[in-house]
């Protein structure tokens, strides 16, 4: 029926991890860390909905798993979000390389 | 070139030039706009992998929930007007371990193929679906509801203004 083969849809998962990664190494504004990782965690769940589909042993296991993983982004987002206010409000920044306190 | 090569490649299209739009902008908030493409693209993504139900929850959380969330996040917090970028040697060497990263996870994923099985996934995915979260994954969808209360408490917790420590101190 389909004509898009697994490799297609794995290839652009890695190229979005890949970007993701990039964002979240180089990128000195925290909001922007955050949400790299969010792009990085939405490239995995295209390999786990790929994979419900192509596999050996087509199922739903995939895409219910995929779920998890939305919902525990969305926690994390939230929770993320919530350090970086209390952050800002004692240090008046966002920049990830000012948040060196315990290095020093 | 059938249409679901072509429905692919524009989506697969959309959801890479939106991550490039995101390292690439200055501003903060066109970064998260430009995001909000990739995210939406990835649900078309997910519709021609059968999975109709993902594609909404992707929708309704990723570019609703968490994009606004993170606009919040951004105008909460004061910010230059230009973002600096990072180091120069810095960028190189995160740049050339993903390179390498990325030429290695090619090389493992080229030849993947496990062959076009006769799945049927799109009919009643919804009500499948749901089947699964109650009969098979019951303990872990109750364990997420546990997860969001404490995610949401915590968050409020850590986000509430310290008035009675402040006092306190006075």
């Amino acid at each position: 029926m389909s004509s898009v083969p697994l490799t297609a849809y794995l290839m652009l998962a890695l190229i979005l991890f890949c970007i993701g990664l990039f964002g979240a190494l180089t990128k000195r504004n925290a909001v922007i860390v955050l949400i790299s990782i969010e792009l990085m965690l939405n490239a995995v769940n295209i390999n786990l909905v790929a994979f419900a589909k192509y596999s050996l042993n087509p199922g739903l296991t995939g895409q219910v798993f995929s779920l998890f993983t939305i919902t525990v982004a969305a926690a994390e987002a939230a929770v993320g979000l919530a350090i970086l206010i209390a952050l800002y409000r004692n240090r008046q920044t966002v920049n990830v390389d000012e948040m060196d306190t315990m290095k020093r | 070139m059938t249409g679901e090569m072509i429905a692919f490649f524009l989506l697969a299209l959309t959801a890479i030039t939106g991550g490039v739009l995101l390292i690439n902008l200055t501003n903060v908030v066109h970064m998260v706009v430009a995001l909000i493409f990739t995210f939406i693209a990835i649900a078309g993504i997910y519709i021609t992998l059968s999975a109709e139900f993902v594609a909404v929850v992707q929708v309704l959380i990723y570019s609703g929930a968490i994009t606004i969330i993170m606009l919040f996040g951004i105008m909460l917090t004061r910010h230059q007007e230009k973002e600096k970028t990072a180091p120069r040697l810095k960028v190189w060497l995160a740049g050339g371990s993903i390179a390498l990263f990325f030429i290695i996870m090619y090389g493992k994923i080229k030849d993947l193929n496990f062959g076009q099985q006769n799945a049927e996934l799109h009919i009643d995915n919804t009500k499948k679906i749901g089947i699964e979260l109650y009969s098979h994954y019951v303990i872990p969808f109750e364990l997420t509801s546990v997860l969001l209360l404490v995610a949401l408490i915590g968050s409020i917790i850590l986000a509430k203004r310290d008035d009675d420590e402040k006092e306190a101190k006075k």
